[in-house]
């Protein structure tokens, strides 16, 4: 069999995304500095991802780059920066034998698997976590603000910031993004591909600063609560725009005030807009913002389940008991109950955050959700496949692909009535052709069946393992980390953590946080035979 | 006038007919039998010749002609051919277009292609279509400022419901004006408080949506319209007549037989529902009821399928048909055999331009009961009389009786209100007795 890619091409580029990390990895040092940390884990991560990026670029000095050798660029992009990512989790657990004592060798990261799963689980910004104690006592706030720092670097995505900084990529750029942007195609809001790069980072970077300073601001006026100060202000911007979901508080927002969860919830929203859309808005004209047929089908969709989700809460609909695996007692049950009954405040603004926050698959907790009753839970097990809008860094099945699969819908009924009619389905004021419906129907469909097929796959492994997960768990786990979201129900909840899992279902959800973030079929592409050969 | 007509086709020699009585006619055509045939019919002087050669135009004296009419089978000679004479010579020039993507462009420019007036024949046909189906109480109708605009007149009769009421009381429409009222051949400017009789007629201007509406509530119950238009044949002129009847509030349903044409149709039309199959398939008529249509339009594109598909629709029950006729001998014939309306496009345009050549520069201009009255549609300039004050006390100052019937800007319809301002630039759609219609139209 001749190999028909130019793999040295795909590998030489994710040599210079690799070089290109070690620059981001500086501000993991800056922080160890002003915390007066040891810089351990961190230089010998530059020096590594530096070394391996510099000589993968020896490979070849003409990449070309096409669809086929984008698609393998852009997967074993994510791959390479996960285990980079490992790094600094490894080395503070074990040391580097010889040179470095360990720093916190108790940490849960000091196993390969657990440490690629939260690495992972950061650069795709899914936000499910293995951390045995979340905070910054058990880990050095460096490698904690890492933590949150991959899951920035993933959000708008690691391949489109490097096609915004390497002039080589301007031409292979938009096949290399559409790779790995989220939904169906990209919007080029220039007719330079890396200058649409440099505008979508560019308010990625600016709406992260703009959330930082308002955290830090509630901080100085004394409204935020206890915990928050400079580090959690900067901690919680890196993963909010990101749909990331990551947090160095056990607690997620929950450890703080209602004014910080009223303030990150708009943000999520933006994160889990179109970034086009939110480029218009900025741009040009924000009335035609509302006008965008997604955009409101993505507010509608959260309106509906925060209106749902109120009521239940308000009118006390809590589970009745601890359920297996919860992270909290009775007592905690009652005084929510407590809280939630009093006024209408409380419920709407856990309704509100958490559908925002499970619908934009950021993964965020103001309240441990697992103390709903069934239908609130089922209705965020739901809102786990409706994703973020298209372009947006939102995971999951986007909210783009479900209107057009209730058009296709409504068109099958109506053309069984009238046989000979013809209906194009529109969207806005344009018409999909067919072989874009086909291939949003096929993703929808083959999306719902990797979901099944996963859930399976782990049933099976948590039993051979002899790890006792309920139905719930199980498949909420599978859809979260598939749609990157984050937290699923009970022992994987808010509070939670996926430690409980075998290896081998890790590695196996390290899978599908890997496909959900390229949307399935890129990385999917690369394992055929056909994409192979001539 | 000296008037020269390039390409003698139907449409070309339907118009020569129509001038050569009152006007000095030349017609350059480049078939020498025809040349012949039209200096012994018609009383003009046809030269053979390629009407875009300028050694042609100057053989005929182009630069003392006052208007060249290029009514050639082809868009892109006719738009050659006024560019041409525009080069040498100062005369008016009309072109007839097929494609309306010419005509778009032209609007955005009027001395685009240098062509002074541009005549689409799809469009006139489908607009002459639409005016049979869009209103059949009306006795006249017209369009403005590209079918923004509509004119209509009205017979009250004893059965209508405003019969008895005042115009306050029948104007319940926000974009529609009531502009004369017909009164035992009087002509009266209503106001607020005039009395509607049932032998009155009324003339209204409006967008075509509250116009239509306006005939469903003038007519008595009984005569309502059901709204059900269905459409044969998915041709350029049926496109048109789809879009200006959604334009009025009627989806119509149409048939095309094409896939990639029907399917370019249902995207450019989303209120219309489209079908794709043949029109001649009695299963399919009766499946989906197409007897309960009001009116079909048959547009295909040959005469006899039409008429084919206005039979069979007929037959299955619908009430009336209107059919596009290509062959102008055909029309009674087919008239005669069953269908209700013949169109026949080449004479909707001939009279088109014939109509434009006769009342001169206006934009566009219709003729109220036998030319008493006009209304007029005109492009505001800066140092108009009407520019800068409410239109209450700029009528005032006009000293002859008009009214303002509607207001286009950039595109957008606007209620003409007495305090509504009018700035220059904008379309106004005005009704004037026809007396005062030139100075009106060169005041303003």
């Amino acid at each position: 069999m001749s190999i028909r890619v130019d793999y040295r091409a795909s590998l030489r580029l994710v040599g210079t995304v690799l070089k290109l990390l070690s620059v981001p990895l500086l501000l993991p040092v800056v922080v160890a500095l002003a915390y007066g940390e040891t810089l351990a884990p961190f230089l010998p991560t530059i020096a590594v991802t530096f070394l391996l990026g510099t000589s993968l670029e020896r490979l070849t000095d003409d990449p070309d780059i096409r669809a086929r050798e984008g698609f393998l660029m852009v997967a074993t992009t994510w791959l390479a920066v996960a285990l980079v990512g490992t790094l600094p989790y490894l080395i503070e657990a074990h040391g580097i034998p010889l040179l470095i004592e360990p720093i916190h060798p108790g940490s849960t990261l000091g196993n390969p698997a657990n440490a690629l799963f939260e690495a992972m689980s950061g650069f795709t910004t899914t936000g499910a976590t293995v951390l045995g104690s979340i905070n910054v006592t058990d880990h050095t706030r460096g490698v904690m603000i890492w933590r949150q720092l991959t899951q920035w670097l993933g959000g708008m995505g690691i391949v489109v910031l490097a096609v915004a900084i390497l002039p080589e990529l301007s031409v292979g750029g938009a096949q290399l993004m559409d790779a790995e942007a989220p939904g169906p195609g990209i919007e080029k809001l220039t007719p330079k591909i890396a200058e649409t790069a440099r505008v979508l980072w560019g308010a990625y970077f600016m709406i992260t600063v703009v959330e930082i300073l308002l955290l830090y601001g509630l901080d100085l006026a004394g409204m935020a609560g206890p915990n928050m100060d400079a580090y959690n202000a900067v901690a919680h911007g890196l993963t909010t725009m990101p749909t990331g979901g990551f947090s160095p508080q056990a607690r997620s927002i929950e450890a703080f005030s209602a004014a910080v969860q009223w303030v990150i919830i708009p943000f999520m929203v933006i994160a889990g807009t179109n970034f086009a859309l939110v480029w218009q808005a900025v741009a040009g004209s924000p009335r035609h913002v509302f006008e965008d047929t997604e955009f409101r089908g993505y507010l509608g969709a959260m309106a509906v389940l925060t209106a749902i989700i109120t009521g239940l809460l308000f009118t006390g609909g809590f589970t009745s008991g601890v359920p297996a695996g919860a992270t909290f007692d009775a007592a905690y049950l009652q005084e929510y109950a407590r809280t939630l009954s009093d006024s209408l405040e409380p419920s709407l603004r856990h309704a509100l955050f958490q559908a925002v926050s499970i619908v934009t698959t950021t993964g965020y907790a103001s309240m441990d959700f697992d103390v709903w009753g069934a239908p609130a839970q089922y209705a965020l097990l739901f809102a786990m496949f409706v994703g973020g809008s298209a372009g947006s860094t939102g995971g999951s099945v986007k909210v783009i692909r479900w209107i057009v699969v209730a058009k296709v819908i409504r068109r099958e009924l109506f053309t069984s009535a009238h046989p000979e009619a013809v209906r194009p389905v529109r969207l806005g004021g344009n018409t999909l052709d067919d072989r874009a419906i086909r291939g949003i129907l096929s993703f929808t469909l083959f999306y719902i069946s990797i979901f099944f097929l996963a859930s399976f796959v782990l049933f099976l492994d948590t039993t051979r393992a002899g790890v006792d997960f309920t139905v719930l768990e199980v498949i909420s786990g599978a859809a979260s980390t598939l749609g990157n979201v984050g937290p699923a129900f009970y022992r994987l909840g808010p509070m939670g953590s996926y430690l409980q899992f075998p290896d081998s279902s890790k590695l196996f959800m390290v899978g599908l946080m890997w496909a959900g973030r390229l949307e399935i079929l890129p990385l999917l592409v690369c394992l055929t035979p056909e994409y192979w050969r001539k | 006038m000296r008037v020269i007509i390039v390409g003698a086709g139907q449409v070309g020699e339907s118009i020569a007919a129509d001038l050569s009585g009152a006007h000095d006619v030349v017609i350059v055509e480049q078939d020498p039998d025809r040349v012949e045939e039209l200096n012994y019919s018609l009383d003009v002087l046809a030269v053979e010749g390629d009407g875009t050669n300028v050694s042609v135009l100057d053989d005929v004296d182009v630069a003392d002609a006052d208007m060249v009419i290029a009514s050639t089978d082809d868009d892109e000679t006719n738009i050659v051919i006024c560019s041409t004479v525009k080069a040498v010579s100062d005369a008016f020039t009309i072109a007839r277009v097929k494609n309306t993507e010419y005509l778009r462009t032209w609007r955005r420019s009027t001395t685009a292609f240098g062509i002074d007036f541009m005549v689409c024949t799809y469009l006139e046909a489908a607009e002459s279509i639409v005016r049979v189906v869009g209103l059949p109480a009306a006795r006249d109708a017209d369009l403005f400022a590209d079918g923004r605009v509509e004119m209509a007149e009205f017979d009250v009769g004893p059965g209508s419901p405003i019969a008895g009421q005042t115009v306050a009381a029948a104007d319940t429409y926000d974009s529609l004006t009531f502009a004369a009222l017909v009164r035992d051949e009087e002509m009266l400017i209503p106001t607020g408080s005039t009395q509607i009789q049932a032998s009155d007629r009324l003339v209204v201007i409006g967008t075509p949506r509250s116009v239509r509406s306006f005939a469903g509530d003038v007519a008595p119950e009984d005569d309502a319209l059901s709204g059900d238009v269905v459409i044969i044949g998915g041709s350029e002129i049926g496109y048109h007549v789809a879009r200006m009847l959604s334009d009025r509030g009627i989806s119509a349903r149409l048939i095309e037989r094409d896939p990639d044409r029907a399917r370019w149709l249902a995207e450019k039309l989303p209120d219309t529902m489209v079908m794709e199959t043949d029109a001649t398939d009695i299963e399919f008529l009766e499946r989906e009821h197409v007897g309960d249509a009001e009116v079909v339009v048959a547009a295909l594109d040959s005469d006899e399928k039409n008429l084919l598909a206005s039979l069979l629709a007929e037959r299955v029950g619908a009430e009336r048909s209107v059919a596009v006729i290509d062959q102008a001998d055909y029309v009674e014939l087919f008239e005669a055999v069953g269908i209700d309306v013949g169109v026949n496009p080449r004479e909707v345009v001939a009279e088109e331009i014939t109509r434009f050549t006769r009342d001169g520069g206006a934009e566009n201009v219709a003729l109220i009961e036998n030319g008493r009255a006009e209304v007029l549609e005109i492009e505001i300039a800066a140092d108009s009389p009407l520019v800068g004050e409410p239109i209450r006390e700029s009528v005032q100052s006009l000293s002859v009786d008009v009214v303002i019937g509607a207001i286009t800007r950039g595109g957008e319809y606007v209620v003409p209100r007495g305090e509504t301002v009018i700035e220059s630039g904008d379309h106004v759609v005005l009704f004037v007795e026809a007396e005062h219609a030139d100075e009106v139209s060169s005041r303003l």
